[in-house]
């Protein structure tokens, strides 16, 4: 008869209880975040009435009369970041393509390093040479005054965006099955158009969940679009100088009081509530495209 | 490689403990220890940080931090009792003294009205600075420069130099800014980097970069600010709460920097010491 | 047999070869530009004595030293927090989680925690460490921001390096007798080091990196510290000091030094992940 070893019993239960504390605190996290946001936003929110708030067309927080409409900072989100894909995502795509199917193994993983650098670079740096390079340039290109704008956060942004895009598109297309290229090879279609009509459409979901990774990147970023997008809260026009939903907290941040600190809490309250809709897109697409 | 990183990584852990203990030799070793936190104007930034720095030569154990967050952040920093001493680059409103706050001048500091050296403007009337800054002059070439449309650089609504300049040129909420930044720095690098743009800082902040504008003829420097005739200036001053006291530390910086010798840090750093 | 195409598909095939080439050159180009731009700007201004002092106001000086010593505290502050926490969250998800639906709702947690813009970082870390927990600005309060960024990329990549050690090791030691925390910490833990690594220094690669997380939560200042007084007082870290130099004081000179060694530090960090990773790859194909 086998002796029963001892299993040390109420050490193991201990240490399981140790490790599910640790599990949860992600969840944690994230429900802290959130009712943090909820409980610094709402109070601005309400005082100053929901509709006026998310439409009206005028910020001014520091006038004698302040008002608070964040229409043009939404706006400019929006257009920024779809700006940024617009650019972005047909560079990083084709790249993938490229990268993932024709490309030569050496060139793919000089490339492929190539992209993690760009990922790694700080957001200051690009900050840093938008502001120099990028303002300059668009001042004297476009002859407008001012080369802050949004079309420099646009081609910022873009860039930034371009390394996310890439890599999660190369995935999705080295996911194809061979068996579909095959398939196609062998039913006389030439490559680029087995890449382009079979792998492209096969690998679908994963471009699409790099293209809302990329929007979330782009919706989120605030260090180098501050650096080259000019901070006033104008209605979004190319060259404008304008206002981010992200620059708008972190510019006012530091010297705001009352009122207008509670309001740049609610807009980060919109952000965050804007990124978890696009996350939630995100895994919408996904289980799409898993259960096919 | 495991035990590379098992040798390598603690001796990098103890060496950083070690970094930064700053040994420095100081003979007249004050005793005198704690912290002075000063917070708000950000056009005070070299005045104020060349005091500090001074000041914590002579008494190593002292800490000093200055937060640059504008001079209207700055006074609500001491009323809320979140630092020591605070910097506003415009006199306390009404309201604000009401609160329960003193002021107290440490020095006199010219704004001045800066351009790109590119441009040849090199000076303009005041009531031509209120014409550019209300919309009324948008070219260059009304006022005797380029065929250019007038960038305006301001600051924020809270920015001392901001009050300054509006209630001196009587553009109080009409100013059309094409940028609004946080900073008299911000403001420099801004114009610096747009041949067009005008703007305005702290006289003590200008660096090469810039030009500044002689406004009605007279060019800020230290002896028109003085003698007044340089016509934008603003003092600098220390508020603090009336009726609390200041740490033992912070009242001995308090005192260090309103003596005559701290006059001549205050005008190296730029400004006009007002004792 | 050659079976010729039709113009019109040659062409196709044609423009999009074209299109994915000028696609792969502007990226190629792009990245050569920021680096060559960057490392041609900011190396001539990487001096001694930028690297080794403070800066001065007496003496009209800037030196980053302190920015890079408080970089150095920071991200060892924030390691030795998010390592114990993201490897302890991946152990329990892998290998003790028994309900699929709470490893669901943990994984979904770790992945929104991924998504959030760096903004919302620092403002709930101002609101939650500086003002609740009454830390005030200061490194450590950026650091606890910087783990609970982090915690996704360490729990993702330690779940997967668990995920490749095969199951036969577990049940072997199972078999002879071990309890389950001491298959895991004799067993399992010691096969993952690689892994974990990898998650370490990706970690570092972020951590350095980030501003906006940091602007409100550690501050702006310049001071010499040592270590444990570092982290309760509020300091620069490279990252904004180069903020604060080139958009509030123009001093171009020296943002494009520390950019150019922000860039050398990320070269490093690059390539000492696809170091780790490939010796990953050289042990799982033994």
């Amino acid at each position: 008869m086998m002796k029963k070893v001892k299993t040390d019993k109420p050490a193991e239960t201990v240490i399981h209880g140790i490790f599910f504390l640790l599990g949860l605190v992600a969840v944690g996290c994230v429900l802290l975040i959130t009712v943090y946001l909820v409980i610094a936003g709402i109070p601005a929110i309400r005082e100053i009435g929901l509709i006026p708030f998310l439409f009206g067309t005028r910020w001014a927080s520091t006038a004698a009369e302040p008002s608070f409409g964040i229409l043009p900072i939404i706006l400019t989100s929006v257009y920024g970041t779809a700006g940024a894909i617009v650019l972005g995502v047909p560079v990083g795509f084709l790249t993938a393509v490229y990268l993932s199917k024709v490309a030569p193994p050496r060139v793919r993983s000089v490339m492929e390093s190539a992209a993690g650098l760009l990922a790694g670079i700080p957001s200051v740096v690009y900050g840093l040479v938008g502001m120099l390079v990028l303002v300059p340039a668009i001042r004297n290109l476009f002859h407008v005054p001012d080369g802050a704008s949004l079309l420099a956060a646009i081609l910022v942004l873009a860039v930034m965006i371009l390394p996310s895009i890439i890599k999660v598109s190369i995935t999705a297309l080295d996911a194809v099955p061979k068996e579909y290229e095959d398939a196609s090879l062998a039913l006389g279609a030439t490559p680029i158009e087995t890449y382009f009509r079979v792998s492209v459409p096969a690998a679908k979901s994963g471009i699409a969940a790099a293209v809302v990774l990329g929007v979330g990147r782009a919706m989120g970023e605030a260090m180098a679009v501050m650096m080259v997008a000019g901070n006033v809260a104008n209605m979004p026009s190319l060259f404008q100088s304008v206002r981010f939903l992200t620059t708008a907290v972190a510019s006012e941040m530091s010297y705001s009081s009352g009122l207008q600190r509670e309001a740049l809490f609610s807009i980060a309250l919109v952000l965050f509530l804007f990124i978890m809709l696009i996350n939630a897109a995100l895994n919408f697409l996904l289980k799409r495209g898993a259960g096919k | 490689m495991k035990k590379f990183i098992a040798a390598v990584l603690p001796a990098i852990l103890a060496l950083s403990l070690l970094a930064g203990c700053v040994s420095t030799t100081n003979p007249s070793g004050s005793g005198l220890a704690g912290s002075v936190s000063t917070d708000g104007s950000t056009s005070m930034e070299k005045v104020i940080g060349a005091l500090g720095e001074a000041f914590t030569i002579e008494n190593p154990d002292v800490k000093f931090t200055y937060n640059p967050t504008g001079s209207g952040s700055g006074i609500t920093a001491v009323s809320e009792g979140r630092c020591d001493i605070g910097l506003s680059s415009r006199a306390l409103k009404d309201d604000e003294k009401a609160q329960g706050l003193t002021e107290t001048v440490l020095a006199y500091d010219g704004i001045a009205v800066i351009v790109n050296p590119e441009n040849p403007v090199t000076g303009l009337t005041l009531e031509q600075i209120t014409k550019i800054y209300t919309g009324e002059i948008t070219n260059w070439s009304e006022v005797g420069g380029n065929d250019a449309e007038i960038v305006l650089i301001g600051r924020e609504a809270g920015s001392g130099t901001r009050d300054g300049f509006e209630s001196i040129t009587g553009t109080a909420d009409l100013c059309q800014y094409r940028q609004e930044l946080t900073s008299t720095g911000d403001v420099i690098t801004t114009v610096s980097q747009n041949p067009d743009a005008i703007g305005y800082a702290s006289l003590a902040s200008v660096k090469e970069s810039v030009k500044a504008l002689a406004v009605d003829d007279v060019l800020p420097t230290e002896e028109t600010v003085k003698d007044g005739s340089y016509k934008i200036q603003r003092p600098f001053m220390l508020v603090t709460k009336t009726d609390t006291a200041l740490s033992e530390t912070a009242q001995a910086f308090f005192d260090y920097i309103t003596t005559a010798d701290a006059a001549e840090i205050i005008a190296n750093a730029g400004a006009v010491s007002a004792n | 047999m050659k079976n010729a195409l039709s113009p019109r598909r040659r062409a196709y095939a044609f423009l999009m070869r074209m299109l994915m080439i000028v696609a792969v050159g502007l990226t190629g180009m792009l990245t050569l530009f920021l680096i060559g731009y960057v490392l041609m700007r900011g190396l001539p201004n990487l001096t001694w004595e930028l690297l080794s002092t403070k800066p001065s106001y007496l003496s009209d000086r800037i030196g980053i030293l302190p920015d890079i010593l408080n970089t150095f505290y920071l991200i060892t502050a924030a390691l030795f927090l998010v390592l114990p926490l993201g490897v302890g969250a991946a152990v329990y998800l892998n290998e003790y989680a028994r309900n699929k639906k709470l490893v669901a709702v943990i994984e979904y947690a770790a992945e929104t925690l991924s998504g959030i813009p760096s903004i919302i970082y620092g403002l709930v870390g101002m609101l939650f460490f500086c003002q609740f927990l009454n830390l005030r600005t200061s490194l450590f309060a950026g650091a606890l921001t910087l783990v609970i960024m982090n915690l996704p990329t360490v729990m993702r990549t330690t779940q997967e390096s668990l995920k490749t050690v095969p199951q036969s090791y577990r049940e072997g030691a199972f078999a002879l007798g071990a309890g389950k925390w001491r298959v895991i910490r004799t067993v399992v833990l010691p096969d993952c080091v690689d892994g974990i690594l990898t998650g370490c220094i990706l970690s570092v690669g972020r951590m350095l990196g980030e501003s906006a997380a940091l602007l409100f939560t550690a501050g702006f200042a310049h001071e010499l510290c040592n270590f444990f007084e570092g982290l309760g007082s509020a300091g620069a870290t490279l990252t904004v000091a180069l903020y604060v130099y080139a958009k509030e004081q123009g001093e171009f000179d020296v943002a494009f030094a520390i950019a150019a060694l922000l860039m050398i530090l990320t070269l490093l960090i690059n390539f000492l992940a696809s170091l780790v990773g490939k010796r990953l790859n050289r042990r799982k194909e033994v």
